[in-house]
């Protein structure tokens, strides 16, 4: 893989690195044969500053042959390895392939270790203690930057510890979630609710549903309105594990709460994505990892080492 | 002589040993055979090479507690020194300590010139070693040049093969050590042993030993001239009072042979008999008579040397001494000399590299083994069920002790600030971990905006306290 758009510089590149390794060499074969004036006292008959002469110290000849290993270093390298100008090197190497290769051997050697985890069921996972430290390590490095340190989330991003699950909580729906990842898709709703005044009395309503303070006469007149809301958030407003739509008949907000935040999502919508991490983390690091976040939520976290 | 007379002299460059310069700008080096030499100074040197090779092949092998001694463990970045457990980010006692070599250095070469070249540093050290062993396989000086300048013979054979396997052992056992400074030296034998060693480990053994055995037996005097670094700006430490080895040029000139019997005044020479042992013992090859010269070391095997000829000639011994630029020019005794090593240059590099020393031990003294690393969440701050802002940190722990702490984090700097945790929170020896740690504020404490907090942690025995300052956001 080479980053050069066009030949011209890739050339230029490899004329400048081949021209200077050459370079090199003539200006050693040159001052090898040059004798420095043969005074009698050994200087080179050059005066500087009225009286400062320089002295004839020959090099060692060891110091030409290190000279002359690494013009065949440079060569052999440039040969070898990617260096010429867009010239791949007769290794074929790169750093992304070394990199995998890396990866692969790290993999080959944990495997053992997580042998041991891919034959207990998640349940079992989630109170090992050793598969709790490494499943620790795996959610601050891969999850913790959008659900926190600590796995309760912060707006937009949901919470893991509270037992309120928009696609499930059970250990097969988790595992879904992790490895390949969710979409959630709010659609705008304006339209299909009515005027922005009856927008606001749907928002007492939803208000009403979690029994959170609410102006009552509005929430009865925005019940109507909720119908277009229950295509998927069930006529109840408990939501549907199926579609990940939120029950909004409980205490959490995670996109805000009060009129404003309903409002605000009702007229715009709202996509959420979670990445799918099944191309980041191996099947038995997302096993793991499904121990971990199911024990934070179900209380059972297992006992510290 | 004075001063500028010193300055203008010159100092023929070609080796003293009977070669002749060749004007190519390249040249093929001379070997030189230095002839064995014994007295004050070589005995120092000798001091020297024991004194540092004892500590180097031997501290690897101490036990401290369960553990080797002084191990330093690149894989898991723990690196223990007798009681201490240190962690990269104590770098800075590395630095201390190189602050304070390096200060050493100064001191040394203004009072007494390259006293490390001469009896401390690992290339004289090694090469003193190997020329220990190459003498006593192929004999002295002339014993030397006589195998090398002679054809093909079985003895030649034999002796070159025998002393490059002792070289080759030694070489490979300094390797072997050095690599035991990095993985436990006695799991390493036994790995070595069984011939199973990892490879890395193989190839630091086999390269550093190729170092020892390459520089230590073949390159020599050539590290110091062309490669050492260290060796062309000591020059830049030399003062007119500095103590360096010199040839009394008043005392010695005019040279020249003369009859073993002959009372000196009645010769008209000065006490030099020209015998040329001064260059024959110099492991750089140069004649110290010409003066100061950059090759030299400051390893005084001439004045040695010359000290044994002194003595057989009924003559006072220092013709080939430790002086002074100052002392030589001025005629001082060494009394006088002495006096001038308390100039202020001296005065003030003692200073400073004894509040260093002692601020350097202070420091280690007042270390508490354990370490605190706080991380906001890069997230927004939350609002709690119960209406408190919430922000989220991680502490790392890092233990530096080797033994379980048990730990508790308390959070302060704003009213009504509280935080939530596991209960007792435990680090394992030498071991550090990750914390996260909810605090959280009520929602009308503290204005929107940035304040800051600090977070302080104490072990359950309360001996250590460490405090670590971090931030609260409250949001607009």
């Amino acid at each position: 893989m080479s980053d050069f758009t066009g030949s011209f510089w890739s050339s230029y590149v490899a004329i400048a690195s081949l021209v200077g390794i050459f370079a090199c060499l003539v200006l050693l074969w040159v001052t090898a044969r040059k004798k420095s004036v043969g005074n009698a006292d050994n200087t080179t008959g050059h005066v500087w500053d009225e009286d400062l002469r320089e002295m004839n110290n020959p090099l060692p000849l060891w110091w030409v042959g290190l000279f002359v290993i690494t013009v065949v270093f440079g060569l052999a390298y440039l040969f070898l390895y990617p260096g010429l100008g867009s010239f791949a090197g007769s290794q074929d190497w790169s750093s992304t392939a070394e990199y995998d290769a890396e990866i692969k051997e790290a993999n080959t050697a944990l495997a053992p270790l997580y042998a041991k985890f891919d034959a207990m069921p998640v349940e079992q996972v989630a109170l090992n203690p050793q598969a709790q430290a490494i499943g620790e390590r795996l959610f601050m490095n891969n999850c913790a930057q959008c659900h926190g340190s600590d796995a309760r989330g912060s707006k937009g991003y949901p919470n893991l510890t509270d037992g309120d699950w928009l696609y499930g909580g059970s250990p097969a729906k988790i595992k879904e979630s992790i490895a390949m990842g969710r979409v959630g898709n709010m659609p705008p709703m304006a339209q299909a609710v009515g005027t922005p005044e009856e927008v606001k009395l749907l928002a007492q309503y939803v208000l009403s549903l979690s029994g959170s303070p609410h102006d009552s006469l509005k929430a009865a007149f925005g019940r109507p309105k909720f119908g277009t809301c229950a295509a998927c958030h069930g006529m109840d407003g408990k939501g549907n594990q199926a579609l990940g739509a939120p029950n909004l008949a409980d205490q959490v907000w995670l996109h805000g709460w009060g009129e404003a935040a309903i409002v605000a999502m009702v007229n715009l919508g709202k996509q959420n994505i979670m990445p799918a991490q099944k191309d980041r983390l191996s099947e038995s690091q997302i096993h793991v990892l499904t121990g971990y976040v199911l024990s934070m939520s179900n209380g059972q976290k297992a006992a510290q080492p | 002589m004075t001063s500028t007379d010193l300055a203008k002299k010159h100092i023929p460059i070609a080796l003293a040993d009977g070669h002749d310069s060749s004007a190519f700008l390249y040249a093929a080096t001379p070997k030189i055979y230095p002839r064995t030499v014994q007295g004050i100074f070589a005995y120092w040197r000798w001091l020297g090479v024991f004194i540092t090779q004892l500590v180097f092949y031997g501290l690897p092998w101490l036990e401290w507690g369960q553990r080797q001694a002084v191990l330093f463990d690149l894989g898991a970045r723990r690196f223990y020194v007798f009681g201490l457990v240190l962690y990269p980010q104590d770098f800075i006692y590395l630095t201390g300590l190189l602050v304070v070599s390096a200060l050493s250095l100064f001191l040394f070469t203004a009072v007494a010139g390259r006293l490390w070249c001469g009896y401390a540093c690992p290339q004289t050290v090694y090469s003193e070693i190997f020329m220990y062993i190459e003498q006593k396989i192929e004999g002295d000086r002339t014993s030397r040049m006589r195998l090398d300048a002679g054809g093909f013979s079985l003895e030649k054979l034999v002796k070159k093969t025998y002393k490059h396997i002792v070289w080759l052992g030694f070489s490979v056992w300094t390797g072997f050590t050095f690599v035991g400074y990095f993985t436990p030296i006695q799991e390493l034998g036994m790995a070595f042993l069984q011939t199973h060693m990892g490879s890395w480990e193989v190839f630091w053994v086999f390269f550093y030993g190729f170092a020892t055995y390459g520089n230590a037996g073949f390159m020599r005097e050539q590290v110091c001239k062309y490669m050492c670094p260290y060796a062309r700006f000591q020059s830049a430490m030399f003062d007119h009072d500095t103590l360096t080895v010199t040839y009394d040029e008043k005392r010695g000139e005019p040279r020249g042979h003369r009859s073993h019997s002959a009372a000196l005044a009645e010769t008209g020479l000065g006490a030099c008999i020209d015998c040329n042992l001064c260059v024959q013992v110099c492991p750089t090859g140069i004649d110290i008579r010409n003066g100061l010269q950059y090759e030299c070391i400051g390893c005084a095997a001439c004045a040695d040397v010359c000290d044994g000829v002194m003595d057989k000639m009924g003559y006072p011994r220092g013709l080939v001494r430790y002086s002074t630029q100052n002392a030589m020019k001025n005629g001082w005794s060494a009394s006088t000399m002495l006096k001038s090593v308390f100039r202020p240059r001296v005065l003030v590099y003692t200073a400073i590299l004894w509040s260093l020393i002692f601020a350097l031990g202070i420091s280690l003294y007042l270390r508490t083994p354990l370490k605190v690393d706080v991380v906001k969440d890069r997230g927004m701050p939350r609002y709690s069920q119960t209406g408190e802002i919430e922000n989220v940190y991680r502490l790392q722990l890092m233990n530096a002790t080797e033994h379980r702490l048990q730990l508790n984090i308390e959070v302060k700097g704003a009213p009504g600030i509280a935080m939530e945790t596991a209960d007792a929170i435990f680090v394992e020896a030498a071991q550090s971990r990750w914390v996260p740690v909810r605090v959280q504020l009520p929602h009308d404490a503290l204005k929107p905006g940035s304040h800051p907090i600090w977070f302080e942690i104490t072990n359950q025995e309360g001996s250590m306290h460490v405090t670590e300052a971090s931030v609260f956001v409250v949001p607009r």
